[in-house]
């Protein structure tokens, strides 16, 4: 970390640091929620389907402080989130690291269910069903033959997943308020540094942030030609 | 019969009914036949239980897979069988060995996997992935895969549908092995009148998903529409002209001369001798370019497709021989019922 000192102040370091694990407790709680949410979507055909997947897509059109702004709300004193928190002894969500896990985790779910819905949907049935006639029950196949064959799909998820939770800025603001050392992550902290005219900084930063993405990016297109080439 | 496989069934579909009551050996192999869309994929995932919401009932010997009247429905995971679908469907993440153990270890089968797998040639594979397999191969795999739980019944769903001409002549020699050598039931379906005569031993014809004939393969085959009527006989090697290239074969009475294609004393072939390759004689023929002529007795005379034909069933002890001739000839020859007469076959075809 030396090196980095040189170059960045404190702040910006800690904001790096919190950033990586805010994606990670989020990627990790996303792939628990998701595969089984994915599954269920990709399986069903209640009448529920159609709302419950219209909701996890919601935060890929709503803008970013819309939905931090009502999870502000809910998380706050009056809010049915906020009275159940501190009901249950765990305070007020709002403005603390656990109130981002929560935001980050609403705002990247679609990115985390469809990758993974779309590899269980193109598996089709068939898998499933030579399972069962080979005496699988149903949650022995799909640990055994449904995830092992939606592997592509998850990974590209946990890929999107953490660099989408590093690259947003509306939610954790209103959630997270900015409070160094607390809640403010590199997205946040550039914002800062602008503010204060602190360019140089903020270069480092936001290079920081393309260079992390373009390799993210780079990644998942690599990756992708070696499913491809491995499936043809 | 006690292991008797009983499909009694009603199902609607948007479009589509099928229904049937069927009571089937449970030995050999049983050919569900029919065009496409016909039912027959239909009423193997019901047996399979791949399709559980239909009305009637399916038990195998004292077994019952399902009962709507009981309300009861054993789930796929916990009947006995194998089922190998159209394509082979190998789990592309397990190797060969891998997706094999996956229904020996499930199964807790006792049935050693090595007589599957010699069974099938498929040892040389055990350690590649599926994906470097062809399509002949990753077939055999299914089917060993199918075997390893030991099932009670074997079903397949056209499986050589998918593979071209090389691949299905490479693969119909396993299967033929699967039915002489193994004790298992096998219900199979196919639109391939050639896979049904080599194979069967039962047939039962879908139409519209309604069953319209049910019975052994040789008095079923004739009833099958878009083909020729043919008999089909299994006969014995019994011996062989070396000097003139032919083999001879016995079928019950009688013995037919064939075209030697490398056959071995004693081995079982099948024969499928269609009628418009038979003619019929009142007297012995004479000078005439046909080996075999086989004496017999007329059992029915009919109407045939075309109204200037009528065909002839000929009973040669307890084989049949189908003739086609004009009902012209029917009526100059004065051909009727109980008349002795002689067959002459002009061309036999050789199915293994």
């Amino acid at each position: 970390m030396s090196d980095l000192h040189t170059i960045l102040n404190q702040s910006a370091v800690d904001a790096i640091l919190l950033t990586l694990r805010l994606a990670a407790v989020t990627t990790i709680c996303l792939l628990i929620i998701a595969t089984p949410l994915a599954w269920w979507l990709s399986q069903t055909r209640a009448r529920w389907r159609a709302p419950v997947s219209a909701m996890v897509t919601l935060p890929l059109v709503l803008p970013p402080t819309v939905l931090g702004f009502y999870l502000l709300v809910m998380m706050g004193p009056s809010g049915p989130i906020g009275q159940f928190t501190e009901a249950i002894g765990l305070g007020l969500l709002s403005f603390t690291f656990t109130g981002l896990v929560v935001g980050s985790i609403m705002f990247s779910l679609p990115f985390a269910v469809q990758p993974i819905q779309h590899a269980f949907e193109s598996m089709g049935p068939r898998p499933m069903e030579v399972a069962a006639t080979l005496r699988a029950r149903p949650m022995d196949a799909f640990f055994n033959v449904a995830l092992p064959m939606a592997k592509p799909g998850i990974l590209t998820a946990t890929i999107l997943s953490f660099a989408h939770t590093v690259g947003e800025f509306g939610v954790v603001l209103m959630i997270g308020g900015n409070i160094a050392g607390q809640t403010s992550v590199v997205s946040t902290e550039i914002y800062t540094y602008v503010e204060s005219m602190q360019y140089a900084q903020a270069h480092w930063l936001a290079a920081i942030m393309v260079v992390f993405s373009f390799a993210v990016l780079l990644w998942l297109a690599l990756m992708k030609r070696q499913t491809r080439a491995m499936l043809s | 019969m006690s292991d008797a496989l009983q499909i009694r069934l009603d199902l609607e579909r948007p479009n589509f009914k099928l229904c049937c009551d069927l009571v089937l050996p449970g030995r050999g192999i049983t050919i569900l036949f029919g065009p496409s869309g016909s039912g027959k994929t239909t009423l193997l995932r019901c047996v399979a239980g791949l399709e559980s919401s239909f009305k009637g009932r399916i038990a195998i010997g004292q077994d019952i897979w399902h009962d709507s009247a009981q309300k009861q429905s054993s789930p796929v995971w916990q009947r006995p069988i194998g089922y190998v679908f159209q394509e082979a469907s190998l789990f592309e993440h397990l190797s060969v060995q891998q997706n094999l153990n996956f229904g020996l270890k499930r199964s807790r089968s006792k049935h050693p996997i090595a007589h599957s797998i010699e069974l099938l040639g498929i040892g040389p594979l055990l350690e590649r992935r599926p994906e470097s397999l062809s399509g002949g191969e990753r077939q055999r795999v299914a089917i060993a895969r199918a075997l390893a739980t030991d099932p009670r019944l074997l079903l397949l769903d056209e499986p050589m549908a998918a593979l071209d001409e090389a691949r299905r002549q490479e693969v119909m020699p396993w299967l033929e092995r699967l039915r002489d050598e193994l004790h298992t039931p096998m219900l199979y379906v196919t639109h391939s009148s050639q896979e049904a005569a080599r194979l069967g031993d039962h047939m039962v014809l879908l139409k519209n998903g309604q069953v319209t004939h049910s019975g052994a393969v040789a008095d079923v085959f004739r009833r099958v529409d878009d083909q020729d009527t043919s008999a089909i006989l299994t006969a014995r090697v019994v011996s062989k002209d070396l000097p003139w290239q032919l083999a001879e074969l016995a079928c019950d009475d009688i013995t037919i001369w064939t075209a030697d294609n490398d056959l071995a004393i004693d081995q079982t072939v099948r024969l499928r001798i269609a009628a418009r390759d038979v003619s019929v004689s009142t007297s012995k023929p004479l000078n005439t370019s046909i080996q075999n002529q086989i004496t017999g007795l007329i059992t029915v005379i009919e109407n045939d497709r075309h109204p200037s034909h009528a065909l002839v069933t000929i009973g040669c002890g307890k084989t049949q021989l189908f003739a086609r001739v004009t009902r012209k000839a029917v009526h100059t020859l004065g051909l009727s019922v109980e008349q002795k007469v002689w067959a002459q076959i002009k061309a036999v075809a050789l199915l293994a």
